[in-house]
């Protein structure tokens, strides 16, 4: 043990590719499971989160306009540097969540690999969504999926990073841009996520997490009319539906989440890349 | 040179209009305790029967119907036995073809030679292709053994009275749900046929119930708890307030809604087959299409000879007897959606866009719209911005690939779009980059039960038709 005194980290925002605080200034303490202080996190506004919208939207273009294998290396490099900073997310996770250091670590290692498994989905997914419609006509009419846009996310509030990781990632991998509210409670593994993504070459604005108090922004969030999609699983229950019903001012994309945060440890089938991808169909006649 | 046409109408009896239709729950046809309803012909405005409508305590009745088909009978039931009542009523749809032609003409007011070629018969496709589907679903890509969802309570509107029935029915049953349907107020008939035909394919009571009624009818059936699926086509103002109503029910829901699509014409368009095209996209049907090309982006080069060429064209579409087979546009489904269009036209008018109504004569009764162009529309007016669900163009120019799309994209609508170029890169480009659902370059106006469709953004979510659309209607 060295007598040295460490050199503490400021948790901040990540915003359009930058780590501001938040323009409020506001900021709330974190604690872990047992009540011990750990760090002051921003405690992002509305202001913050419609900048964050903002962000998202011009990092949609770049991302979705991305060719599938690029993003997927994108993708597979972030987990490579998730990989690289291994401990030090077991320790925030068990830190944040109150569980021994080997589940921790058993946390981390499958968060890491659910996100090589979703890298692995970018050039894949068109294949099996996507058809060739044999139209009765001289036609030729395809189909493909296409990312729905920007999409909003409540992050769960008891999985700090597999939770995350497994919300966030199908998003990215179907091409939309991602702005997330962390768990409220155990938001340190959210902003180590971000700088993860910041040293990854994901473009700026594709993800923008947002930490602070969910009931306060899920509202902006799910009233804003340039998010396309809304994923409810972190919203506090008492609000949920209030939520959804203002979803559908813009007639929003509401994921069907369960009212129970899932055993994420489970295997994922692609429900969630689906969820956030629409169909187009294209059609140009046949002839000479 | 002009042409004459001699009438050439399709004679009403082959409709076999009865005085009256009643609504068909349990695998009965029974009378509704609700105010009856009388449909009228648009074309005439003469009451053609009066249809018996469903009261709150019907829709329970049905919805429970519904329910208990579903638990003992058609959930159960081997997908390949579920098939075969599938295939027998896209039989008897083809069979009865030209009766349900007639009928959708008197009650909606389409021209016969749109409810003859493509109304009736895509119905009948969407009947055929989906009961393929009921013994298939395992290797739909939604995993093994997917469930059905339950009962489906589904609600279409006026534009396509059988094929939006067709296109709900067919996927839901195939999946092994039971259905709820409720048609549009002004357009019962041919649904009530199609339950006629139910009947006859001897699907099991309960299985599919057809309750016609008004809006309140609709919003009773899609809140009622035994529901488990709600399937809306119709306006966006009423698509947010389901999506709203659905709020914290846990119920699955796919919304078809508006559209304001683009048709964006390059200069480098084979211009006689793009001006065809841009005629078909929005004077199919009168208009009433939610993926009606109603936008129409010209690149500025070619913008006056596409206009003239148009104006041409769109002057010689006959209008009136939606019976005549020359007919090319019939008549507007309502006294209300009349209304709504000349207030949408006069509104273009007052923002300064400029007027073009085609000369042709319109009938002195029913309810008419002349085909109508705007030119010099700029993207702030009202007639480029709202639904206008009638035969009224909205011509916009551009310069730019560039400035196509994103004019094109400057809506919150996202249903189809239209793309008439002789660049097939430019083609595939504009394909990947217009925010809509169904994407139509050098043609438009094309559906297909093996095609999805449906729309990004403000025109709803979900789809329908192809593998796609059965996700709606498994527990996925």
């Amino acid at each position: 043990m060295s007598d040295r005194v460490t050199v503490a980290k400021t948790y901040k925002l990540y915003l359009g590719g930058a780590f501001p605080r938040s323009e409020s200034g506001r900021t709330y303490p974190v604690t872990d499971a047992r009540g011990k202080f750990l760090a002051n996190a921003a405690q992002a506004s509305r202001k913050d989160l419609r900048e964050a919208v903002g962000a998202a939207r011009k990092g949609f273009g770049k991302w979705s306009g991305a060719t599938a294998y690029n993003r997927g290396q994108v993708l597979y490099r972030v987990a490579e540097v998730l990989e690289g900073r291994r401990e030090q997310f077991a320790a925030e996770v068990a830190a944040s969540e109150g569980v021994p250091q080997k589940r921790a670590q058993s946390l981390v290692d499958t968060a890491i690999d659910r996100w090589v498994w979703y890298a692995g989905w970018t050039d894949k997914i068109a294949t099996v969504l996507g058809a060739a419609n044999p139209v009765a006509g001289p036609y030729f009419s395809f189909s493909v999926p296409e990312p729905t846009g920007v999409v909003g996310v409540l992050a769960p509030q008891r999985s700090s990073l597999l939770g995350l990781v497994s919300v966030l990632a199908p998003a990215l991998a179907a091409g939309c841009a991602a702005v997330v509210v962390t768990s409220q409670n155990r938001p340190l593994p959210a902003i180590t996520l971000s700088e993860v993504l910041a040293t990854s070459d994901v473009p700026a604005g594709v993800v923008n997490l947002l930490t602070g108090h969910t009931a306060e922004l899920a509202p902006w969030l799910a009233t804003h009319a340039d998010v396309n999609a809304l994923d409810l699983t972190g919203a506090p229950p008492e609000l949920r539906t209030d939520l959804e019903r203002a979803a559908a001012g813009t007639v929003k994309r509401v994921l069907r989440t369960p009212a129970e945060e899932p055993d994420w440890t489970a295997r994922p089938d692609i429900a969630r890349l689906r969820a956030v991808l629409e169909t187009k169909t294209v059609w140009h006649p046949m002839g000479a | 040179m002009t042409w004459e046409y001699a009438p050439a109408p399709e004679s009403r009896d082959i409709a076999n209009l009865k005085a009256n239709y009643r609504m068909f729950l349990d695998g009965e046809f029974v009378e509704g305790a609700g105010e009856p309803l009388k449909t009228v012909n648009p074309a005439t405005e003469e009451v053609l029967a009066e249809v018996s409508t469903a009261s709150p305590a019907d829709v329970d009745r049905a919805v429970k119907a519904a329910k208990r088909a579903q638990d003992r009978v058609w959930g159960r039931m081997p997908g390949a036995e579920r098939a075969k009542y599938i295939f027998r009523v896209a039989r008897m749809i083809a069979e009865r073809a030209r009766e349900l032609a007639v009928l959708e003409s008197l009650d909606n007011g389409k021209p016969i030679k749109e409810s003859r070629d493509t109304d009736v018969p895509t119905a009948a496709a969407h009947f055929f292709y989906h009961a393929g589907w009921a013994d298939k679903l395992d290797h739909a890509g939604f995993g093994p053994d997917p469930r059905p969802v339950g009962v489906a309570g589904q609600v279409i509107p006026w534009n396509f009275p059988l094929l939006m029935a067709a296109w709900k029915i067919a996927p839901a049953l195939a999946c092994g749900n039971t259905v709820v349907l409720k048609p549009a107020e002004t357009t019962p008939l041919t649904a009530l046929v199609l339950a006629e035909i139910i009947q006859q394919a001897e699907l099991p009571p309960g299985v599919v119930n057809i309750l016609p009624g008004a809006g309140d009818i609709g919003a009773e059936l899609v809140n009622h708890p035994g529901v488990n699926k709600v399937a809306f086509t119709g306006s966006t103002e009423v698509g947010k307030i389901i999506q709203r109503s659905l709020a914290g029910t846990g119920k699955k829901l796919t919304l078809e809604l508006g559209g304001k699509a683009a048709n964006i014409v390059f200069d480098d368009a084979p211009i006689d087959q793009a001006v065809e095209g841009i005629v078909n996209g929005i004077f199919f049907n009168q208009g009433h299409v939610c993926c009606a090309g109603s936008r129409l982006l010209v690149q500025e080069s070619v913008a006056e000879e596409v206009l003239d060429k148009l104006r041409k064209r769109v002057a010689t579409l006959r209008i009136g007897d939606p019976l005549d087979k020359n007919t090319d546009v019939g008549a507007i489904n309502s006294r209300e959606q009349l209304a709504k269009i000349q207030e949408l036209v006069a509104s273009g008018e007052d923002e300064g866009a400029v007027r073009w109504t085609s000369p042709c004569p319109v009938p002195d009764k029913g309810f008419f719209f002349a085909p109508t162009v705007f030119a010099n529309v700029s993207q702030a007016m009202r007639i480029a911005r709202e639904e206008i669900f009638g035969p009224v163009l909205s011509v916009l120019t551009f310069r730019t690939p560039d400035e196509a799309v994103a004019k094109a994209n400057n809506t919150p609508y996202g249903l189809s779009a239209g793309v008439w170029t002789e660049k097939g890169s430019r083609i595939l480009l504009m394909a990947d980059r217009l925010r809509a659902g169904v994407v139509w370059a050098n043609t438009f106006n094309r559906f297909d039960p093996t095609a999805p469709f449906g729309g990004y953004q403000e025109s709803g979510f979900g789809r329908e038709g192809g593998r796609a659309g059965l996700e709606a209607y498994l527990d996925v």
